[in-house]
């Protein structure tokens, strides 16, 4: 758990004084990450590195883990903490595992130990500890030094990291597979993370909260989806865009509103039979399964009425199937793409869940306000 | 960039194959041999004047460069690199002479002169050096919780070791170069042979001067390009 309370932070200049941060008052639980997103100069990065006194705070305190890190000098109060800056940062002058083996050793790790880990982090990340620890960072692209730069900050097994735009140069592809692979990594490592972004969409991705600044206060600190619904002012809802509502399509899975009643009907079945289903259950379409469970085709309720013969002869192909646990910006733009107002959607081995139709998405995304309404 | 270090090798043979056969064909290998003697203490002389004036700038140069760099020296450094600029626009015949003038003849001034005219590169390279370590190596340092002398040792100076080589480099060529003026104030060397060659236009003793001083010009380059190839971690050193 980090905590901050009324911090502060001014800078004199010839030209007055400045307020960089104004009395910052924010608590993230333990294994939460956190984003600390808003335009440059905001002071969400001053907020950031007044947790390990980077930058020394006017006034002010901060928790870790509900102990107030004043009585820490600096240097066991940053070895206490992970650290991963946009530059990444890696020096070039160590190889490899004498990077990641810094604060290890700063704290007087064993050198066997430190290499022990040293090669565990590497293989989290997916890179070979036998070809990757002897080199030097400038043999690595940007990619593999980014993770190391992570990793590096793992090494001590921190309980909190503070990332400045940690994913800020790399390009966008790297960038979303950097991503996941964090989030992964974070879901079993669960540390308390305050991240710095200026990217709403990294914020939305990665954040388990959102605390936009503005002229060093924050303007509202909540999860993406309430910031992205409900923002609290203007400001803040011109910062994350005209098109929140389709950012939040992001935030829900298919699985979340995935229609598991929809009718099947095998493929070697009656359409007589499938007809009456239908006219049952309410539903106009009925989606074809094979002996697998394998969503294959469909029918719909107007061409079957009074039809005889198969389903196998009488059923469309169907135009695409999203797995279940895509997010719906996926699902939808799959949808788009097909001009279709429904898709199936399969498990991971293939097997028919459920549908979801443009109605259920909708549905899905303004219940929220709804609720508002209501309360 | 590997062929630089090696060229003074490639050099050297090739350099002494056309200057033996022109001294050979002029019959001058004899005279020169005899003043095999005087060669073999001047030359120790002039590499003792080196080896002295050269460390005494190094041991004294690098400490000067980090305590310049250091951010509590910011405002003043540049003020007292520009006595070190005034320092080098002055010829070097000019400090060794005014060395003279204040501490006589013999070694100490030329131990003095050359000592200063090989100060300033290494100063200024490792003053600049250090400074052009990126700002974002000390942040991450500092943040990952090294102390100020840790991260000197361990971020800043490995970082910098190439252009203060560099400087080191440039100061003992200087030094080398500059060290026959030292007979001129009683400091010995075998600027005595050139010198006196030249007053008495025998070019055998003057050879018997300038072919070793050239030498070790030569060989003293050659070992700090080979240390600077070799004693410089390979995740900073450009040449390899």
């Amino acid at each position: 758990m980090i905590r901050l309370e009324n911090l502060t932070k001014t800078f004199k200049t010839p030209s007055g004084t400045v307020t960089a941060a104004d009395n910052v008052t924010m608590e993230v639980p333990s294994g939460e990450i956190c984003i600390l997103l808003g335009p440059s100069g905001c002071g969400k990065t001053t907020a950031l590195k007044m947790i390990n006194r980077l930058i020394p705070p006017t006034s002010g305190q901060i928790f870790i883990n509900g102990e107030d890190t004043s009585r820490l000098n600096d240097i066991e109060l940053r070895r206490k903490i992970g650290y991963v800056i946009q530059q990444i940062g890696l020096f070039p002058n160590m190889t490899i595992e004498e990077n990641i083996c810094v604060v290890p050793r700063l704290l007087g790790w064993d050198m066997k130990k430190a290499r022990t880990r040293a090669s565990e982090l590497l293989d989290l990340v997916g890179l070979d500890p036998n070809q990757f620890l002897r080199r030097y960072p400038k043999e690595l692209s940007g990619g593999q030094q980014q993770r190391v730069g992570v990793i590096r900050a793992l090494a001590a097994d921190p309980p909190v990291m503070l990332m400045d735009e940690p994913f800020g140069a790399i390009d966008p592809i790297n960038r979303e597979i950097i991503q996941d692979e964090f989030l992964k990594m974070q879901a079993e490592l669960k540390k308390t993370i305050m991240f710095v972004s200026h990217d709403i969409d990294e914020a939305v991705k990665m954040g388990d909260k959102i605390a936009i600044f503005r002229a060093g206060k924050i303007e509202q600190y909540d999860s993406p989806d309430r910031i992205l619904a409900h923002p609290a002012n203007p400001f803040v809802a011109d910062f994350v865009g005209a098109d929140r509502t389709l950012k939040r399509l992001r935030l829900v899975t298919a699985e979340d509103v995935v229609d598991a009643e929809a009718p099947v009907i095998a493929r070697q079945g009656k359409v007589a039979d499938a007809a009456a289903m239908l006219q049952a259950s309410g539903h106009r379409i009925a989606v074809v399964i094979d002996a697998d469970h394998r969503p294959v085709g469909y029918l719909t309720a107007d061409e079957i009425e009074g039809a005889r013969g198969s389903v196998a002869e009488l059923a469309h192909p169907l135009p695409a199937t999203v797995p279940v646990r895509a997010d719906l910006r996926a699902v939808v733009s799959e949808m788009f793409a097909h001009d279709t107002m429904w898709l199936a959607c399969v498990d991971d081995n293939g097997r028919f869940v459920g549908t979801v139709t443009q109605p259920a998405v909708t549905r899905a995304l303004g219940a929220t306000y709804r609720r508002a309404d209501a309360a | 960039m590997r062929s630089i270090p090696t060229l003074p090798a490639w050099l050297v043979p090739a350099a002494a194959f056309a200057l033996g056969i022109w001294i050979t064909s002029a019959g001058l290998i004899d005279r020169i041999a005899e003043y095999w003697e005087d060669i073999v203490f001047l030359s120790q002389q002039h590499m003792v004047l080196v080896a002295a004036s050269g460390g005494s700038a190094i041991l004294i140069g690098i400490p000067v460069g980090i305590w310049l760099s250091r951010p509590s020296m910011e405002r003043r450094a540049e003020t007292v690199m520009q006595i070190f600029n005034i320092g080098t626009t002055i010829p070097t015949l000019a400090v060794i002479a005014l060395s003279m003038t204040v501490l006589g003849i013999g070694f100490a001034p030329a131990f003095f002169g050359l000592f200063v005219a090989s100060l300033l590169p290494i100063v200024r390279n490792t003053y600049a050096g250090l400074l052009a370590v990126p700002s974002h190596l000390k942040e991450a340092a500092t943040g990952m919780g090294m102390t100020g002398a840790q991260i000197l040792w361990r971020v800043e100076l490995p970082n910098a070791l190439y252009v203060i080589f560099s400087g080191v480099r440039t100061a003992l060529a200087i030094n080398v170069g500059t060290t026959p003026l030292a007979f001129l104030i009683g400091g010995g060397g075998l600027g005595e042979l050139i010198f006196t060659g030249i007053d008495l236009m025998d070019t055998g003793m003057l050879l018997a001067g300038a072919i070793p001083t050239a030498l070790l010009a030569v060989f003293v380059d050659f070992l700090t390009g080979q240390g600077q190839l070799r004693l410089i971690p390979k995740g900073v050193n450009p040449l390899r």
